[in-house]
């Protein structure tokens, strides 16, 4: 494999502590070296911003609820769609882009790994076809748990051995990455025309309230010792006043502590916080919780967060959480999907608008910068628009100018029709703080890699981690004259190299790399009475066999990397 | 105003996508630098010039500017898209999408238009002499925006789904319709002087439907509200008044709700 050195950047590594340092990063064999020989190819990276390859935590990529989407938003791809370019297949969508655009745009901004966020087990086959088709960045994904009923069923009687070990199975026959957990009952009690809005609200039928299936999951997860956390979406996503159910959701982590091989300290990783960031009775005096839910989330170590920032644009959202998107439709009367997915989970799509002149997506917008600059710990606070729901994740290059310009976000504040219903409703306007490049790179680099288990492999520069490197236009020794130049110079790297191989070379993609699918396989003990219930289940209840369910073999994991986890010896 | 003529001489085998031919585009190029516009035939890019003999430059402006298409078109698409000022005539037929997305300006077919004829217009004025298609005035496939501004007329017969989507400007149509008549539509105003089929405002939100002629099967979803004298066009005449979809939702203004209008000349 090539040998390269990059020479003379600005290097910011927070695994390493390296903070802007002038030094060489050198790669050979597809990996970080300490040093390479006379025959490495020099990239020049001097006046330029050296950081390990991002790593998106949360976002909705690839399977059928975003095909649901491309499907019946075609409005989606009008005028954005982008012919065939030397290396480059075309695509197409703007907030829902195709598989190929979606690698394209990852890595163009330098992002090189990527979790796909809720993978509905039964259509893990439909998934991973897509991911497969994602080129360049490594690819995970999340089977959700939270309204299973295996799980339910499980954690009424509180066996998390069990839960365990169907856990072990679902992750292995899915090729799933991690524990999500989505409107955890209340997705199930959607199929019963209901939903749980609170932690304490009972499952219909299932006789289990959130609460237990929040902590049962927690229990399992490091029952078993995942490389991630249970990765969370609580009830009462996006109503005025949610913010109380998150703090209850959060504390159900209290007292538990992270038992892993892979480094990770957190036991909970509450995602898209924005949106379970809201006080208020109505959305007549809406406000921001920001606050409460950061204040909490500063003082518990055990708990990592992810953004959700809203980027202003028309956008489709998505989820699991069922319920919700019926909801949302009543709310703008777009047009609305939804489809069950049998004994798992469900999903529903809606457009949405973020408009500026509206005074509650202002708000969400405002919310969604205060929780990372209220954030005193940046390796526990991770960057998402929770694409495609807050915002396309090609919008992160002006995430991250807010958050590094106060002049930027003011900017937009004065151009927001109900400016002071902002400056009343949340505390952004007497925020000064701006992001350092160092913060930028925890918490779009080491941070998420360490909460994922990853933190061994990459978001970071250290020798021996893969050689996931991007170069970025921007000269940190320079003050910034224009805001919009932070936001050009991470939109299009200077360079991208994914473990060794150059992806990208001046904003174009070069190269499509060796893309993998990250996946967990847990060894347990033979668990007969798990064996047997699923066996039962697939005879009395799926509408397929046993037989056609997994997703196995070169068609659907051409390229896979598993973490190994031995979880007999307890 | 500086007029540029566009000529078919070489007709396309397959349909020609030609959505640079618009004042916009055209305004402060020669004849030459128009020429080497490009255009899509299937999945092969060439130039404008290939198909067309161009003659006359733009004026300086896209307003000073006037096209005139020539020949036979009826396999070219995308004639006077997102146009949004200057003026712009087919002698002949033009295929799909022609003034899709105008924002102003006027545009005058002589022939027929196909189909998504002034899809989401925002403004401007289209004028058709002979037959208009499917889709016209609506909302793009799956979007649901359709035209929000600007007048259409169509002096001979329009398709079906016209005005689907709707929020606002007006739509003429002096010959007959076929089915689904501003289908979602949440404003404006269609008036059809010939005869309707069926499906005449299905969910409609609000804006108003005006037929001279016969409905062959009303929607069931629309009340009855007595008769009205309307002056439509300088046309004084009765008309029986409907409100409805009413199995669609309504805005309040007021207090009151706000129904859709479809009103038939007595």
């Amino acid at each position: 494999m090539s040998e390269y050195i990059i020479k003379n950047g600005s290097v910011f590594d927070p695994v390493q502590g390296i903070k802007g340092d002038k030094k060489d990063i050198a790669i050979k064999d597809g990996k970080i070296a300490d040093k390479v020989s006379s025959a490495a190819k020099v990239i020049d990276a001097s006046g330029k911003t050296v950081m390990a390859g991002a790593v998106e935590i949360h976002a909705h990529i690839a399977g059928p609820k975003v095909n649901l989407g491309r499907i019946y938003r075609p409005e989606d791809k009008l005028f954005s769609c982008t012919p065939t370019k030397g290396m480059e297949r075309m695509g197409g969508g703007a907030s829902i882009p195709t598989t190929f655009k979606t690698g394209y745009e990852y890595a163009k901004m330098g992002y090189t790994t990527a979790m796909e966020a809720a993978m509905p087990p039964m259509f893990a086959k439909h998934v991973h076809e897509e991911i497969r088709d994602t080129p360049i960045i490594d690819e995970g994904a999340f089977p959700v748990f939270g309204n299973n009923w295996f799980v339910l069923e499980y954690l009424k009687n509180h066996e998390i051995e069990n839960t365990a070990a169907y856990i072990a199975w679902l992750l292995r026959v899915t090729k799933g990455y991690a524990v999500k957990v989505v409107n955890p009952g209340g997705t199930e009690a959607w199929a019963w025309g209901l939903n749980c809005l609170s932690v304490n609200d009972p499952v219909p039928y299932f006789d289990i309230t959130p609460a237990e299936i929040v902590k049962g999951l927690i229990e399992a997860n490091e029952y078993l010792g995942l490389p991630h956390s249970v990765h969370i979406h609580p009830n009462n996503l996006g109503n005025p006043g949610c913010y109380e159910t998150t703090l209850d959701t959060l504390r159900l982590a209290e007292g538990m502590k992270a038992k892993n091989k892979f480094g990770r300290e957190s036991v909970m990783h509450l995602t898209h916080t924005q949106f379970h960031s809201y006080k208020g009775t109505n959305w007549g005096d809406f406000e921001s919780g920001a606050k409460e839910i950061t204040d909490y989330v500063n003082q518990n170590k055990n708990i990592t967060i992810d953004t959700g920032n809203v980027t202003l644009d028309e956008t489709t959202t998505m989820t699991a959480d069922g319920p919700f998107e019926h909801h949302l439709t009543g709310l703008n009367h777009l047009k609305w999907a939804n489809c069950d997915v049998e004994l798992e989970t469900c999903a529903g799509v809606v457009p949405y608008i973020y408009s500026p002149n509206i005074s509650v997506c202002a708000i969400q917008w405002a919310i969604g910068l205060e929780i990372p600059l209220m954030m005193k710990d940046p390796m526990r606070c991770y960057i998402t628009t929770d694409h495609p729901n807050a915002g396309p994740f090609t919008r992160y290059p002006r995430v991250i100018k807010w958050l590094m310009s106060k002049k930027a976000r003011d900017t937009q504040i004065n151009a927001f029709k109900h400016k002071d219903k902002v400056l009343s409703q949340t505390s952004i306007g007497s925020l000064d703080k701006e992001l350092s490049l160092y913060e930028l790179a925890q918490m779009t680099r080491a941070g998420p890699a360490k909460t994922l288990g990853l933190g061994h492999m990459c978001g970071g520069l250290k020798p021996g981690m893969d050689a996931d490197v991007a170069v970025y236009n921007f000269n940190p020794d320079k003050p910034v004259a224009n805001p919009d130049d932070i936001e050009t110079a991470f939109s299009r790297c200077a360079h991208v190299f994914k473990s060794g191989v150059e992806v990208v070379k001046h904003g174009e993609i070069v190269g499509t790399g060796h893309k993998r699918t990250l996946w967990v396989n847990v060894k347990v003990n033979d668990n007969p009475q798990v064996m047997r219930d699923i066996n039962e289940k697939f005879i009395k209840y799926y509408s397929m066999t046993q037989a056609n369910y997994e997703a196995l073999g070169h068609h659907f994991v051409p390229n896979p990397y598993a973490l190994e986890v031995d979880a007999t010896h307890v | 105003m500086e007029t540029v003529t566009i000529t078919m001489k070489n007709p396309p085998a397959l349909y020609l996508e030609a959505d640079n031919v618009t004042p916009d585009v055209f305004a402060g190029k020669t004849a030459a630098q128009i020429a080497e516009l490009h255009v899509h035939e299937g999945n092969t890019t060439s130039t404008l010039g290939k198909y067309f003999e161009v003659s006359g430059n733009a004026g300086a402006t896209v307003a000073d500017t006037k096209i005139v298409v020539k020949g036979d078109v009826k396999k070219v698409k995308y004639l006077g898209m997102k146009m949004s000022a200057g003026e712009m005539v087919i002698e002949g037929s033009a295929d799909q999408y022609v003034g899709a997305w105008m924002t102003g300006g006027k545009l005058l077919a002589k022939g027929n238009v196909e189909a998504f004829a002034a899809t989401a217009m925002r403004g401007g004025e289209l004028i058709v002499e002979g037959n208009a298609g499917n889709y016209l005035g609506a909302a793009y496939r799956g979007d649901w925006r359709g035209m929000s501004s600007g007048k259409i007329l169509v002096k001979g017969n329009a398709g079906s789904d016209i005005g689907m989507y709707m929020t606002g400007g007006e739509i003429v149509v002096n010959g007959n319709v076929d089915v689904h008549v501003m289908t979602h539509a949440e404003g404006g105003k269609t008036v059809i002087k010939g005869n309707t089929k069926s499906k005449l405002g299905g969910q409609l939100v609000d804006g108003t439907i005006i037929v001279f002629g016969n409905i062959e099967t009303m929607m069931p979803g629309y009340k009855p509200n007595g008769e009205v004298e309307l002056e439509v066009d300088g046309v004084k005449a009765l008309f029986s008044h409907y409100i409805g979809d009413m199995g669609e939702r309504h805005k309040k203004k007021k207090g009151a709700i706000v129904y859709g209008n479809l009103y038939k000349k007595i």
